[in-house]
């Protein structure tokens, strides 16, 4: 699409004055190199970099584990003193969920959204690279805590005012409490760009329901993370200021009642895990159809449970505090809620078997991540519906009952999504499939050491065995299964370094030239990002593709004849675009990652000496005003949010879409296509 | 959904298509006074059993005014007010259930071992 | 703007020149990329991140509202209720108010391109702004000389916090409509950058509303 230079900071010729740009430093301009990743605000090399730095953390994160599985594997084991055992399994925890999970989500949300919708890039590129190194910064920040006196210990949920100065001294929650709200400014940022594009880049003739089911998953997660992440922003800052300051929100002498935190922390929480799964449900709804041949059965009800699960997550959070304390009214009710909102995933289970059932199944091995999925979540979810009955759970709560439910969905659902999604879109991102012989060692090495991780928790959990304890006695009766548990990670990782193996090889291979490139749509997909070349050009799109249905590009490629009966009109790689226009681009910038590493400087100094904080708060103000009056040296440049951007705003309304002369959707009976 | 948009034409035409006058907006400005005047009247005189009533109905009125003509969110589109009104209504309902359920379902008695509270 | 034409949607064919699946189109010839619903981009921004603030502060006072008459065994000190000054306080709640008028008086004039008037106003509500934040300030230290400093007691921390998280979304709010003022002065902004100015209004109203709230349920009511 042509667009034409705006320019920068200058006032139209009517009103008479002009004046020329202020910016203080020109944008960078490299295309190759460390700095063309560092500077850029590509969705798509941000979407790989979030993936990239996930994974590591997905290793550390691991090893967290190991350390915790090898304590346990004995009864009174000897590998971590109940100290060092209480700072592993807070960060293997905090790990998982804000550094792996999160920023995977993000990953996929941040490469596979814009194009899915037919657009460019996001809605405020420089912002995208900005929460992209608010992450990085506040990972590393967060795991600064193991060098500088010991990591939080508090577990991940940090419940005051066990987590209050007198009960955990060390500066370890500090590290906690502050990275957190770092990592959180990431995902709020992240959020409100993803909403705005989503809402208003779509291609034209994109209806909200003709989007990817991917695309709106991701929607409802990033209204969850705007509206949740100010509340745990509350919980950090008053533990934050009872730790730094001495304020007495936790302090029960003062009359402070604990169950403010946990109130505070499970409102966020409880929204905070159905972020968690939900980009992992849309990646599903993506692989599904693709390799059954068939479309999603009932796409709207399925976009519809999503916004049902976003919209009913926030009134059942008091189900992780059922022994606490509430009171039976409170307790009824929201074990009420909680067996409520199993509807809309029961629904979406049975919508994806029923989008299988009849299909031409292909078992690629993003289709066994995914039909996994289904499965594992499964049996998450009915131990979570054994949950939500509160007389149980009082039984159920605080032992490993709980730890096999939340990891049956976290790793079951969550994680095999993910991995389908790597495998699903690798070949998009890179150019080339990664090995499938090591992709189903990986898959089926990963199921079994899974289960055997994990399967046995449930039987531990209800013999009793105990959850965030250091150890277990030899009188206990818990010996086999943390045996065959501890086998179990082991075996895990086993699959992963298979998977690691499998991403080196294959990109060797495909240096070297023995692994053949990918076409744009090597898996007959149905969604927009498929009539694009692999990799993916810079652009995204040559031209802007216009959209009549649901799955327009499989309608492009596969229409019903004079029977009714479908049949192929087109192979997708030969009427994918072949990305060879050129326009012009956002322009790369500095100040997202200046801006960025103001954040941990603060922090430092909130914990060590307020001079860094000063320092930091320097830094923070010259990005801001650095990124405000930076020149335009591209009309498409991205804009900070709020502050007082100098920058071009979007011209006159366009009520485009009224303009549209759509014909009316074609039937979606579909019978799997020879 | 096809978002039919009552868009206007930003800039110089746009107060004149819809939202008030600066006299309007002046006039809005003294009826936000006068609410403010009884408000503090109810620090200067007993309003019995109605002052937190009208106190609270005074604070949501002079609330939706300030929203809805000085944030102009009466004449916008409607997509601007589901992003901040979802904020609202998820606001007030989520900790009025966390109040509801900190200050008014504890049972006053206490918990003991005997009782499943 | 170019006019535009309804487009033949039939089938990928009618696109000029290829076979491609998503060929040229008219929307190729458009300035700039259509947006899907005609609304700005930043506007959106702003109302989407107002409404997570509304969590914010609902976190806050809710809160307030439960911690200020807790006491324990170690409480000293009176709560902040006990000293609250309710005429100095309405003195600052109508300035604030007020405020929020003359920021309306200043989208609207740069919106008919009366850049000086603008001007003006901006600079009138960053003084009323300022003029509260004196007032706060005043308050606060009167407090203190009371003996209610922000960790006296439970209910003193969670007022300080509440009113502080408020007092700094002021302040914020003050150092940008300063800058817009002299990017105005310095003509980096124009009449048809009325949005901008627009977008820091609805900040500022914001900020104003809260206080409504505030005011009415922390300070007035018993």
């Amino acid at each position: 699409m042509a667009i034409t230079e705006e320019p920068p900071l200058i006032l139209e010729i009517e009103s008479g004055e002009t004046k020329p740009s202020t910016g203080a430093f020109a944008r960078p301009t490299n295309a190759k190199g460390w700095r063309a990743w560092v500077f850029t605000v590509d969705h798509k090399k941000i979407g790989i970099m979030y993936g990239a730095v996930a994974m590591f953390w997905f290793l550390w994160g691991g090893i967290e584990a190991l350390l915790i599985r090898s304590q346990l594997l004995t009864p009174n084991g000897t590998v971590l003193t109940a100290d060092q055992y209480n700072q592993i399994f807070t960060m293997h925890g905090t790990t998982m969920v804000f550094l792996v999970v999160m920023p995977l989500a993000a990953a996929f949300a941040n490469y596979i959204v814009p194009l899915q919708i037919g657009a460019r890039d996001v809605a405020f590129p420089r912002m995208n690279a900005l929460g992209l190194w608010i992450f990085v910064f506040g990972g590393i920040f967060l795991n600064l805590s193991w060098f500088l006196g010991g990591g939080p210990d508090g577990g991940w949920f940090a419940y005051a005012p066990n987590t209050s100065v007198t009960f955990s001294p060390g500066a370890g929650m500090d590290f906690y409490a502050l990275g957190l709200q770092i990592a959180g400014i990431a995902s709020l940022v992240g959020s409100i760009n993803l909403i705005v594009t989503i809402i208003n880049m779509r291609a034209p003739g994109m209806t909200l329901l003709r989007m990817p089911v991917f695309t709106w998953m991701i929607l409802v997660v990033q209204f969850l993370l705007l509206f949740a992440l100010p509340v745990i922003t509350v919980a950090l800052v008053l533990l934050s200021m009872d730790r730094t300051f001495d304020a007495n929100f936790f302090n029960v002498g003062m009359g402070a009642d604990p169950l403010l935190w946990q109130h505070l922390f499970w409102i966020f929480g409880h929204p905070e895990v159905y972020i968690l799964i939900l980009p992992s449900f849309g990646i599903v709804s993506e692989t599904l159809p693709v390799f059954s041949r068939k479309p999603l059965f009932g796409y709207s009800v399925i976009v519809i449970s999503g916004a049902a699960i976003g919209f009913m997550g926030w009134g059942v959070w008091a189900h992780h505090m059922f022994v606490s304390g509430l009171g039976p009214v409170s307790v009824a009710a929201f074990s009420a809620t909680t067996m409520f909102i199993a509807v809309p995933t029961g629904v979406k289970i049975l919508n994806w078997i029923a989008t299988m059932w009849g299909g031409k199944i292909t078992f690629t091995v993003p289709m066994m991540f995914s039909i996994s999925l289904v499965s594992m979540f499964t049996i998450g979810g009915l131990s979570g519906v054994m949950h939500s009955v509160a007389p149980a759970d009082t039984q159920q709560t605080d032992t490993y009952f709980i730890v096999a439910h939340f990891h049956y969905v976290l790793f079951g659902g969550a994680l095999m999504g993910l991995f389908a999604g790597m495998y699903y879109w690798w070949p998009k991102a890179f150019g080339y499939k990664l090995n499938d012989t090591l992709g189903k060692w990986h898959f089926w090495i990963v199921l079994v050491g899974f289960n055997l991780t994990f399967g046995p928790m449930h039987i531990l959990g209800l013999q009793g065995m105990a959850r965030r304890h250091s150890r277990y006695g030899p009188e206990d009766g818990f010996d086999f299964w943390n045996l065959m548990v501890s086998i179990g990670a082991f075996v895990i990782l086993i699959g992963m370094i298979i998977f690691a193996i499998n991403i080196v090889k294959t990109w060797l291979g495909y240096k070297a030239g023995t692994i053949e490139q990918s076409p744009a749509d090597p898996w007959d997909g149905r969604t927009l990002e498929w009539a694009i070349p692999s990799p993916t050009p810079e652009h995204n799109f040559d031209y802007v593709p216009v959209v009549t249905d649901v799955d327009d590009f499989w309608h492009k490629k596969y229409q019903k004849d004079e029977n009714g009966k479908l049949r192929k009109v087109a192979d997708g790689n030969a009427i994918a675009q072949l990305g060879d226009q050129h326009p012009h681009l956002p322009s790369p910038s500095y100040w997202p990652i200046v801006l960025a590493s103001g954040l941990p400087l603060i922090a430092l100094g909130l914990i060590y000496t307020l001079w860094l904080t000063g320092i930091g708060l320097l830094v923070l103000v010259a990005a801001i005003y650095g990124w405000s009056l930076e020149p335009h040296t591209d009309p498409d440049a991205g804009h900070a949010h709020g502050h007082d951007h100098a920058d071009d705003d979007k011209p006159d309304g366009d009520d485009s879409e009224n303009l549209i002369d759509l014909p009316k959707d074609e039937s979606t009976e579909e019978a799997p296509v020879g | 959904m096809n978002v039919i948009t009552d868009s206007h034409v930003e800039g110089t035409d746009e107060h004149e298509d819809h939202g008030l006058s600066d006299v309007g907006y002046i006039k809005i400005a003294l009826l936000l006074a006068v609410l403010t005047a009884i408000e503090v009247l109810t620090y200067f005189v007993d309003f019995g059993v109605l002052e937190v009533p009208s106190l609270l109905i005074l604070m949501v009125v002079k609330f939706q005014i300030v929203i809805s003509y000085f944030m102009h969110l009466k004449f916008d589109n409607k997509i601007f007010s589901y992003l901040f009104i979802t904020g609202l209504v998820l606001a007030v309902v989520v900790f009025a259930a966390m109040a509801t359920s900190l200050v008014f379902w504890t049972d006053p008695a206490g918990c003991d071992a005997g009782r499943f509270c | 703007m170019k006019a535009r034409r309804r487009l033949p949607l039939d089938n990928a064919t009618e696109v000029k020149t290829s076979q491609l699946a998503y060929g040229p189109t008219e929307w190729d010839d458009y300035d700039v990329p259509p947006l899907t619903t005609g609304l700005s981009n930043e506007k959106m921004t702003m109302w989407a991140f107002l409404g997570s603030d509304c969590l914010l502060f609902a976190s806050l006072i809710s809160t307030y509202l439960l911690l200020r008459n807790r006491v324990g065994p170690d409480t000293e000190g009176s709560t902040a209720a006990d000293l609250f000054d309710i005429p100095f306080t309405s003195v600052s709640s109508f300035v604030l108010l007020m405020s929020s008028l003359t920021m309306v008086l200043a989208v609207t004039s740069i919106g008919r391109g009366e850049l000086e008037r603008c001007k003006m106003w901006l600079l009138t509500t960053a003084i009323l702004g300022t003029v509260f934040i004196a007032g706060q300030v005043y308050e606060f230290t009167g407090f203190y000389r009371e003996g209610l400093g922000f960790t006296t007691n439970i209910s003193s921390s969670a007022f300080f916090t509440l009113t502080g998280f408020h007092g700094v979304h002021v302040s914020l709010g003050i150092i940008m409509l300063v800058t817009l003022w002299s990017l105005i002065s310095r003509g980096n902004i124009g009449a048809e950058r009325a949005e901008t100015v627009e977008i820091i209004g609805l900040y500022w109203h914001f900020v104003d509303i809260v206080w409504i709230v505030i005011f009415a349920v922390v300070y007035l009511i018993p």
